[in-house]
């Protein structure tokens, strides 16, 4: 049992199936932001549709719970709005690397200030058990009768091809180690992508947390400034490792490079209307 | 000889018609501003195809003595610089037309057009300058020449124009417009048409066009958050923006898709932002889901939809009024939201405001919906005519027992952000608690839906009355909204219709509520609108029970003229035909 933070949502009522690897993911969440001496005003937890995304609901913080999708869109520009806010995207994989694809592929190229989890469980739990993109080859579900035979989705990968500062994987079943990967990426200034393996005990027979156990190990003495070591462990699946695979320098911020505040730090919500910049527009008209 | 140029008239079109890349823009611009620091008016609209070279694209100037807003058919001065002048503008040359051109490029092109043609060395003047690139310069010299304006001004715009180039950038394209400038007087007898004005300083000094008007209105609002996929129509506004970020204070980002747009949008504006997007039909197509989310999460967020031909791809750079039911019921499940269609560049600087202001204080969506023909059209105007709405107010600091959804008799809960107060700040796609979490009660469920739908009846009493224009004891009463406006309004004053009137409406939704008895004091109602089926018509039929007489359409891509709109009206008032 974890120790009470302020993140704790009293009394809340939680739809995740008893034995849900979701469950320990929130803890390790609310204790990482704790132990950074967060509070649940200085926090924004974004997310779309799925389990994971359920996420807000259950915790003591700032939210918005979009679209399928969509969440990271929405995390960009809360940050972008508001850079003095911490904002976390969560999601499933479905959510983050399937109907939020494209999102993700240009959200890591965009680089917002932002931590996205994603709670990769390799299927689909909310819908009821049908193949997600991360789901492995031959992988069997009630639609996918012969097997998975798309290639499966690789996000560590993909998003250190694209550009990103801070690539990581946890596992949700060691509580410990993924509250101390997701301390990390929280702390680091760009976008921070930590894939979380977690075992849907409903809906997916194959990896289950044994199975993640015996197909994981984590990093020691990795130098996380290699890039390309990073990337081949990225590319490696037996075992799958986890830890912090890459952290590269700070490249600058989405949010930091926007002209915006270039003369003025005020966050969106405090500004006037620019009435003298119009006058001037509209006096540029004249001649 | 004589050439036949319009000189018992106040108003005179000039058409320049030539392949994109040779500067007709340029010279458009000159045009403009000579014309309105000579102290008269201009109205300008550009038709282009949908290419980046070549092709062959027109500009309509319309010079006069006083406002001109409107497209017009009537060609009294053709400038083509390149072949192919393209069908549309050659049905438009009548035996008045005087066509001045290049036979070089030209051959016998347009000797049969049914105009009267005048050859100009163009590009041998042109090179005399220092190049044929200055041919577009020699050209609009002639136009100078022609309507008496003097070429001085000219030279201003070209050395305020290319300031940052070259010196002799500004003195070649001087040079090439005086000798056009030469050829023109030569053509006019010495005698300009304008020549003899008398100078009317309170011509409006600012020239605008439809997208700036937009821009300009959400800046006075203050909009600060900006995000679009480009797509013709709707660019500009993302290119005002992108142009203006660090003086608007704005942040500007050009997304991967329309999705990411209407979600980033909604996302700034839970911050606090003020947030717009700007998209065609198609790109409004993909974010429904995301307006339907703004109206749930209860998302001050204002969509500019400049609309094209559809229906999918349709013609991109051409013009229509075919997206208003797409507007009116984009986004699954019910929530209220405001459409506005400005007519006009006051109108529209004036409504993108009411836009926001309207979003802002009920916190759903609001669409400004203008067309292809509006935004790349543009007058001068005068600075004092655009007017400026107090500015919506600031955010509230929350305490710590804030509720994002608290329920109160306007449905607008108080508006507090992350970041500002004690409070937490929630906010739901799914069906939710006044906190803003999920939960699934039906009682909770009607409250909340209720509570959201009642913002339409402050929404309502706030809407804007539709323009009555003409008799007010009116039988006939024409019917049009957005940018057809003055177009149908110009046409009616050159008819002697009795007791006819033109009702013109810039809030489409939800309406005002003088609409049911101002169509009913009419004995018969024309709507006329830019679409195939009568999409305005049907909406008044349904939330007023008046049934139109009939309908005056078009969907051909291009917008009415104002001779178009008088012709078809009096066909369908006089029941000689006018339907589409």
């Amino acid at each position: 049992m974890m120790k009470t933070t302020p993140f704790d949502l009293p009394g809340v009522e939680i739809s995740w199936c008893p034995g849900c690897g979701d469950f320990k993911i929130l803890d390790s969440i609310k204790q990482a932001l704790m132990e950074l001496e967060l509070t649940p005003l200085d926090v924004v937890v974004v997310s779309g549709i799925g389990q994971a995304a359920k996420t807000p609901h259950y915790m003591r913080s700032h939210f918005f719970n979009g679209l399928h999708g969509r969440a990271l869109s929405n995390a960009t520009a809360i940050k972008a709005a508001n850079p003095s806010l911490e904002v976390i995207a969560v999601g499933g994989d479905g959510d983050m690397y399937g109907e939020g694809g494209n999102h993700f592929l240009h959200t890591v190229r965009r680089n917002p200030g932002i931590t996205n989890l994603v709670y990769n469980n390799m299927v689909y739990g909310l819908t009821k058990g049908q193949a997600s993109p991360t789901s492995l080859m031959g992988f069997r579900t009630a639609i996918q009768m012969d097997g998975v035979r798309s290639h499966p989705f690789n996000p560590l990968a993909t998003a250190l091809v694209l550009g990103a500062g801070f690539v990581a994987r946890a596992n949700a079943g060691d509580v410990e180690e993924t509250k101390d990967v997701i301390k990390e990426a929280i702390q680091y200034r760009g976008y921070a992508l930590v894939d979380i393996f977690q075992p849907c005990v409903s809906f997916n027979q194959v990896n289950t947390y044994s199975w993640f156990k015996e197909n994981t190990y984590w990093l020691e003495g990795h130098d996380a400034t290699d890039f390309d070591r990073a990337l081949a462990l990225a590319l490696s699946d037996s075992p799958y490792p986890l830890g912090v695979l890459y952290r590269g320098d700070e490249r600058e911020t989405f949010e930091g490079s926007l002209a915006a505040y270039r003369d003025d730090q005020a966050p969106m919500f405090r500004r006037r209307a620019p009435r003298e910049a119009v006058k001037e527009l509209i006096e540029g008209m004249c001649s | 000889m004589t050439y036949p140029f319009p000189r018992e008239s106040d108003d005179v079109s000039c058409v320049l018609c030539g392949a994109a890349g040779l500067g007709i823009q340029t010279v458009e611009d000159m045009l403009a501003r000579v014309v309105v620091d000579s102290d008269l008016c201009v109205f300008g609209s550009r038709e282009y195809m949908s290419r980046v070279r070549g092709g062959n694209n027109s500009t309509e100037l319309r010079v006069a003595r006083s406002r001109v807003d409107a497209l017009v058919d009537r060609i009294d001065i053709l400038i083509a610089m390149s072949r192919k002048v393209r069908t549309n503008i050659r049905e438009r040359i009548a035996p008045t037309t005087v066509i001045i051109g290049d036979r070089e490029e030209l051959g016998d092109e347009l000797d049969d057009a049914g105009g009267v043609f005048v050859h100009a060395p163009l590009a041998e003047l042109a090179a005399e300058a220092g190049g044929r690139i200055y041919s577009n310069s020699v050209a609009a010299g002639i136009l100078l020449g022609i309507l008496g304006l003097a070429p001085d001004l000219a030279e201003d715009f070209f050395s305020k124009r290319f300031a940052r180039k070259k010196p002799d950038v500004a003195e070649r394209n001087s040079m090439a417009c005086r000798a056009g400038y030469e050829i023109g007087q030569r053509l006019a007898d010495g005698k300009g048409l304008f020549s003899v004005t008398k100078a009317n300083a309170s011509v409006g000094k600012a020239l605008i066009n439809g997208s700036d008007a937009v821009s300009l209105g959400a800046m006075a609002a203050g909009c600060n958050f900006v995000t679009a996929y480009p797509m013709s129509p709707a660019t500009g506004l993302l290119s005002f923006f992108a142009q203006n970020a660090a003086r608007a204070g704005a942040i500007v980002e050009q997304t991967e898709d329309e999705l990411a747009a209407i979600n980033m949008a909604v996302g700034a504006s839970y911050a606090g932002a003020r947030s717009m997007v700007t998209t065609s039909g198609g790109g409004f197509a993909l974010m429904a889901e995301g307006i339907s989310l703004a109206g749930v999460v209860e998302s001050p967020v204002v969509i500019h939809l400049s609309q094209r031909p559809g229906p999918a791809t349709g013609m991109a750079t051409r013009t229509e009024q075919a997206d208003l039911e797409l507007a009116l019921y984009s986004g699954h499940g019910e929530f209220p939201r405001a459409i506005y269609a400005p007519g006009s560049v006051e109108r529209a600087f004036l409504l993108t405001q009411e836009a926001f202001r309207v979003a802002l204080k009920y916190q759903t969506p609001a669409i400004v919906m203008t067309d292809q023909y509006f935004v790349n059209s543009f007058y001068n105007v005068r600075p004092d005519d655009l007017h400026l709405l107090d500015e919506p107010t600031c955010v509230k600091e929350t305490g710590a027992d804030y509720r994002r959804y608290e329920d109160d008799p306007s449905g607008c809960s108080p508006f507090g952000v992350p970041g500002f107060g004690e409070g937490i700040v929630g906010a739901d796609s799914h069906e939710h608690d006044e906190v803003g979490h999920v939960y699934e009660d039906f009682k909770l469920r009607k409250r909340m839906q209720d509570k959201r739908m009642r913002k339409l009846c402050g929404m309502s009493e706030e809407a804007i009355a539709p323009a009555l224009y003409g008799s007010d004891e009116y039988d006939t009463l024409i019917v049009c909204w957005g940018s057809t406006i003055p177009i149908f309004r110009e046409a009616l004053s050159l008819m002697a219709f009795e007791r006819t009137a033109l009702l013109a409406f810039e809030q489409i939704w939800p309406l005002h509520s003088s609409t049911a008895e101002l169509l009913g004091r009419a004995r018969k109602i024309f709507v006329a609108e830019g679409n195939s089926t009568g999409q305005f018509a049907r909406l008044l039929r349904a939330r007023t029970g008046v049934e139109a007489t009939g309908a005056v359409l078009k969907y051909s891509g291009l917008q009415f003229s104002v001779e178009e709109a008088a012709d078809r009206l009096s066909g369908v008032i006089t029941g000689k035909g006018g339907e589409s």
